[in-house]
């Protein structure tokens, strides 16, 4: 375990030193430079404070300046708050978004599980049919558009909870949501599929031969079985939230990081944008890893360390 | 071991399957029984109704069955009128099941032990230890080797022969009255087969139980079986016991059946066959189902159901050929052979027992 453990490691780094550069180069297509917006200062000016930053050298040479700060942790300040270093930024702005993203993969995984294992078991009646038009609704329905729908009905004409910005935890329920809709969508469709299947197969005719109940067939067979499959959604799902909260940040007003990278990417922010993505990367392959990890628990399979045969 | 007594009692049994085409006869009027630690084999080709009869008589017919008539006798209860409740405390504990594949028949995410001990969890309220030290010693009973060490394995780490093993133990860790096997050999290669079939009858000598074994390979009925029932198009067409149905058969599917089993004294270049497919039994024939495929077929049989005849008192057959009006006919020159092997044993069989008699006499004397 703990070699496979250092393996995986190993190529965590490698895998985010090739983020690093591929989008180290693709920002520096980007148009424009971080003074864009302040005509009030001449060519001369501007170019003075291009070179302090460093920005005049060619890319190159900025690229492996940039790498070596990064291999002694140095994340550089940003742009867009001056002499803020961006991994103050990123620490002091990376709770909410944590809390957010944690709440809402619950909040949409489990609930998807069981929603999506009860149409499974009553396939083909109302309550399939319920299940299966709920989880529709929450694939199509883009999660802006249910963030807006869910401040103007719950937050604004109900009341019950706050429209936005930051400050305890009734502030995250109407983000949270916003943001479980897909995950719990995609997950429930995927069990019901898996435990379709898991249902027909000989191993729980051979459970109900046994003389197990209903349920006892299902908890004690079905589930553990279907949800081997859904283990390999988690990735996805983890990114759909990453990419979701961008815009759910912004349109709650969290402080978070997602709503910090639009910003940083807008204003040219370039030590910004570079530490949003490592984070959002680390976050991604930790995400990956413990779902490797998992897998090997729920299935005994492909286990890792082999019990020997 | 046998016994006159019988245990179970299946009484013109009619199961149909609602499907979008219609209603499938899957089940015609079967009956039979089977008698306390027998085995009765039931043989038919695919499509016959062989699985959907064990089925019904463990309570796991699919939702669009349909029982249309008779009924299942055990322990002077009808099975088929059983509450859900009543089936759960039935299935694994007093009938349990074999099934066919045993690569697809273990869960895979559950070690053996508790797969084995779960029966006995359920039924008996065993404590989990107390039930993994019975699981243990079942999966010593059944021959699988280093049981202390693997009992904690997952199904993938056992190979095939060993899985049907395990799935075996599960069925007889609570020592049921009836073990339905259906093809319990099918998926197996032919060694492990015989080391299968071998473990069968070794332990229905040591936990009499009786067995109701479903194939459609007449070269395993003959080892394993006490009578034979033979199955065609949802209904029993012969049954009897194992040397009246191997050398004495009177009906002409299961001439057929025998003849296309290869034997050591098959010649020829060419293994017979029973020409045609089953009917199709969203709309069975008039008559004899099998009459389309019957070389023998007489002019009544595309009219008019056989009714069983009697051969013995332990052997019957639902061919019009036995009726007295019946024009005689000469079956297939194999079983010919077959019935004048037959005709010997039963000779034989005679004289040892003169002899046997003859001795005893001078014993007495």
């Amino acid at each position: 375990m703990a070699k496979y453990l250092i393996k995986r490691i190993f190529y965590l780094l490698l895998t985010l030193f090739i983020v690093i550069t591929v989008t180290f180069f693709m920002m520096k297509l980007l148009p424009g430079t971080p003074l864009q917006n302040q005509q009030k200062l001449s060519p001369s000016q501007q170019h003075l404070i291009l070179k302090q930053y460093g920005l005049t050298k060619p890319v190159w040479q900025q690229y492996l300046i940039y790498v070596s700060g990064v291999f002694h942790f140095n994340f550089g300040t940003s742009f867009q708050f001056s002499d803020q270093p961006v991994s103050y930024l990123i620490s002091s702005r990376i709770g909410p978004s944590l809390q957010l993203g944690v709440q809402a993969m619950i909040l949409g995984v489990i609930p998807g599980i069981v929603v999506g294992a009860l149409g499974a078991i009553r396939k083909n009646t109302w309550v399939d049919a319920t299940t299966t038009i709920v989880s529709i609704l929450g694939i199509s329905i883009p999660s802006f558009v249910l963030a807006v729908l869910l401040q103007y009905y719950i937050g604004l004409k109900l009341g019950w909870l706050p429209i936005a910005d930051w400050g305890g935890f009734s502030y995250t329920i109407l983000p949270t949501i916003a943001l479980a809709a897909s995950p719990f969508a995609d997950t429930a469709r995927f069990i019901r599929t898996e435990m379709v299947d898991v249902l027909n197969s000989d191993y729980i005719e051979l459970a109900r031969a046994k003389g197990l109940s209903k349920w006892g067939v299902i908890y004690h067979h079905a589930l553990r079985n279907s949800l081997i499959p859904v283990v390999t959604i988690v990735g996805p799902l983890a990114v759909n939230i990453m990419t979701g909260s961008m815009v759910i940040e912004n349109i709650f007003s969290v402080p978070g990081i997602g709503d910090q990278f639009v910003k940083s990417i807008l204003t040219n922010d370039y030590p910004t944008i570079m530490a949003v993505t490592i984070v959002y990367s680390v976050m991604l392959m930790v995400v990956l890893l413990i779902t490797d990890i998992l897998y090997g628990i729920i299935d005994p399979r492909i286990r890792i360390t082999g019990e020997s045969n | 071991m046998e016994s006159n007594e019988s245990i179970l009692q299946v009484n013109h049994l009619k199961i149909n399957f609602n499907t979008y085409a219609g209603t499938v006869k899957a089940i015609r009027d079967v009956s039979f029984d089977l008698k306390k630690g027998e085995t009765l084999a039931i043989v038919g080709e695919s499509g016959s109704g062989k699985t959907v009869t064990t089925r019904s008589i463990m309570g796991l017919l699919a939702n669009n069955a349909v029982v249309a008539g008779g009924d299942i006798q055990f322990h002077g209860k009808d099975v088929l009128k059983m509450s859900q409740r009543e089936l759960e405390q039935l299935r694994g504990a007093e009938i349990a099941q074999i099934f066919q594949d045993p690569m697809t028949s273990l869960d895979p995410t559950m070690r053996i032990g508790r797969q084995i001990a779960e029966p006995l969890m359920v039924h008996k309220g065993v404590k989990k230890d107390k039930a993994m030290a019975q699981a243990l010693e079942m999966m010593k009973l059944v021959g699988i080797t280093d049981a202390e060490n693997r009992i904690n394995d997952y199904p993938h780490q056992f190979s095939g022969g060993m899985r049907q093993r395990i799935v075996i133990a599960i069925a007889l860790i609570n020592y049921p009255e009836i073990l339905i096997a259906d093809e319990p050999t099918t998926a197996l290669d032919v060694t492990i087969q015989a080391q299968i079939l071998d473990l069968m009858r070794e332990l229905q000598n040591k936990i009499s139980t009786s067995i109701i074994f479903i194939t459609h390979d007449l070269g395993v009925v003959a080892g394993m079986a006490d009578r034979v029932a033979v199955m065609y198009a949802g209904k029993i067409v012969e049954y009897g016991t194992v040397d009246e149905i191997f050398y004495n058969p009177k009906h002409p599917y299961t001439w057929g059946l025998l003849s296309s089993m290869p034997t050591l004294e098959t010649n020829g270049d060419e293994l017979p066959s029973i020409p045609g497919t089953p009917p199709d039994l969203l709309d069975p024939p008039k008559g004899d189902a099998f009459a389309p495929r019957n070389s023998y077929a007489l002019k009544i049989d595309t009219q008019r159901e056989p009714p069983f005849f009697k051969v013995s008192d332990t052997h019957y057959a639902a061919t019009w050929l036995l009726h007295p009006d019946a024009p005689k006919v000469t079956p297939p020159e194999q079983i010919i052979a077959r019935q004048a092997k037959f005709a010997k044993m039963q000779q034989q069989l005679t004289e040892e027992e003169r002899h046997h008699k003859v001795e005893e006499e001078e014993e007495q004397q």
